[in-house]
């Protein structure tokens, strides 16, 4: 599978937020591997530092939970690639770990997933779309991709707090869609199933491992579909 | 005027003065704005993201504290990390620039320390206070280093310090401009789509706003500086397209105005690509490609209004000040709006018929 590009010299610009793990790590090293511009993010200096130097992708430190983070994160993602062509809201937080009955769930818990989960996602969003909505006047681009869970349809014991706020993700992903048709702008909600992931030993410390899918597997799917929701390059207006 | 003094970018109240060709004042509610668009006019906007230009530091060889102000760059390059910028001694914005200690004495090599950054004097430009500075370092880490530190340019008449997402405008992409585009607080997205609802179309390029205001008269002459601008080849395209239909374009704000007025006085019309606006506009300079200009409302004597003189007589914009005075409109950045079309060439139909 070949990344759409306009010309040669332009690649498809990306920025993946939790690109230091798991699915996020894996979404990095598979755009870099084919030739896209990459910027991500990730809370932890001394991890972003140790994936921009084995990936060649921009590292940017911040944490999506915070407001004061968002713009910060907006400027160097835009500064470094020049613009931007798709976003990955992939940063998700469980809430409580181990996870825990909702009557059991701090609020100060469901509030950090809900910030992670749902407020940083809008955010930023928000503050790159100036930027998507460019990348579509050109043809080029246009895509936020809103990494979602079967948590957010099916409601599981003990997944509350991930659980509402990925359901809230979903439906925030839906309406934004339809909102922005006329922009050229597509927002996308994927669930990229099960994975053998940090996150998920996290939530089920005892799960069969090799049941899981790897997260490079899970990227293939994800990167494809990103693929066929931007512009076809035939559309591209001379 | 009364100063708008709080950051609401689109207050529900926000009010359009608007100029017809012929000079005819009317008063509009801003929100009021697509309605004047007809079929096949295009309206075009700055997508400059505003940089945190305002940065504290400490200059190093004498230790004593100052503020850099980033100004201008010479491009919109990612690694082009050279900007003009002007100092100032301790202190802050809510402190008259003329009463604020004056900055150490910089001179070519000096080190100032601006929180995770260090720039270094490249050259003293014809100002004490007006320099050539370089960072020193990475891309990546000059400008992780800006998002964390620097502050917007803040403004005295502002109730409270803004924050960055008070100064990027809803279109906001590349960090470009050193002030926001403020013309630009009129969009949001509802008004994007009732633009295409008109059958009018939008478009953006990118212009480096700079500093609207430096507090000293020797530098605040030399205003507009330079500013470095993009035009993308959709943008370039969408003018052909719209000036073959007859459609008009409307510039929202003088920055786009610049840019696209320096396109086509360089190349003969608007093409797509980089280049550094350095020109002044007003009475003389007649726009070769802009029909309107969306505006905020600018008072007598700075370069911004020096502009508005491109679109309407001298007479017609003292008419709309007593309008804008007399009816109280809100002035500066987060004040109200004008919409000026260029002025139709009276004379000439005369001479026709």
């Amino acid at each position: 599978m070949s990344i759409h590009v306009q010309t040669p010299q332009s690649p498809l610009r990306v920025a993946v937020t939790g690109g230091t793990s798991g699915l996020g790590l894996a979404l990095v090293r598979a755009f870099v591997g084919r030739g896209a511009k990459v910027a991500f993010v990730a809370r932890t200096a001394s991890v972003v530092t140790a994936v921009a130097a084995e990936t060649g992708a921009v590292g940017i430190v911040g944490d999506l939970a915070r407001k004061d983070d968002v713009h910060r994160i907006a400027l160097q993602v835009t500064a470094a690639l020049g613009g931007l062509d798709v976003l990955i809201n992939n940063a998700s937080d469980l809430g409580p770990v181990p996870l825990a009955l909702l009557a059991d769930t701090d609020c100060e818990d469901f509030e950090r997933a809900l910030q992670t989960n749902l407020l940083g996602p809008f955010r930023l969003s928000k503050a790159l779309l100036g930027t998507l909505a460019g990348a579509a006047r050109e043809a080029r681009g246009g895509v936020v991709v809103n990494i979602s869970s079967d948590a957010a349809v099916t409601p599981y014991e003990t997944w509350g707090a991930y659980g509402a706020s990925k359901a809230a993700l979903h439906h925030l992903s839906h309406i934004w869609d339809a909102e922005l048709a006329g922009e050229g702008v597509r927002v996308l909600s994927l669930d990229p199933g099960d994975m053998d992931t940090p996150m998920h030993a996290a939530a089920i410390p005892g799960a069969d491992r090799r049941a899981l899918q790897q997260p490079e597997d899970a990227a293939e799917g994800v990167i494809a579909a990103t693929l066929s929701a931007l512009p076809a390059p035939e559309r591209v207006s001379p | 005027m009364t100063p708008a003094s709080t950051p609401v970018q689109r207050p529900a109240d926000a009010r359009l003065l608007t100029i017809a060709a012929d000079g005819a004042i009317s008063h509009l509610r801003r929100s009021a704005f697509a309605a004047q668009l007809r079929p096949g006019d295009l309206v075009i906007a700055n997508d400059a993201a505003t940089i945190p230009a305002s940065l504290f530091g400490v200059h190093q060889r004498t230790g004593r504290r100052l503020e850099a102000r980033l100004a201008g760059r010479g491009s919109l390059a990612f690694a082009d990390l050279t900007f003009s910028a002007v100092l100032f001694g301790e202190g802050d914005h809510r402190m008259p620039t003329e009463l604020r200690p004056a900055p150490p004495e910089v001179r070519v090599g000096d080190l100032l320390a601006l929180g995770p950054a260090t720039a270094r004097i490249e050259a003293v430009l014809d100002h004490p206070r007006f320099v050539r500075l370089v960072f020193q370092g990475d891309a990546a880490g000059i400008w992780a280093g800006i998002a964390a530190h620097g502050r917007p340019v803040q403004y005295a008449y502002m109730a409270q310090a803004l924050a960055l997402w008070d100064v990027w405008t809803p279109i906001a992409g590349p960090p470009a401009a050193f002030e926001p585009p403020s013309a630009g607080f009129a969009l949001d997205w509802a008004m994007l789509g009732e633009i295409r609802w008109q059958g009018a179309t939008f478009a953006t390029l990118t212009h480096a706003a700079g500093l609207s205001s430096t507090g000293d008269a020797a530098l605040d002459a030399r205003l507009p500086l330079p500013e470095a601008y993009r035009i993308p080849a959709t943008t370039a395209g969408a003018i052909q397209r719209a000036r073959a239909r007859g459609g008009r374009i409307v510039a929202v704000g003088t920055t786009v105005t610049r840019a696209m007025e320096h396109a086509a006085a360089r190349h003969g019309r608007v093409v797509a690509g980089e280049g550094v606006a350095d020109q002044r506009l007003g009475p003389q300079t007649p726009p070769r490609v802009v029909d309107a200009i969306l505006s905020g409302t600018h008072e007598p004597g700075g370069s911004h209004y020096d502009l508005l003189g491109a679109f309407a007589d001298a007479d017609w914009l003292a008419k709309a000040d007593i309008e804008l005075e007399a009816r109280a409109y809100r002035t500066h950045e987060f004040g109200d709006s004008v919409l000026i079309w260029r002025r139709r060439r009276v004379r000439q139909a005369l001479a026709v018929a």
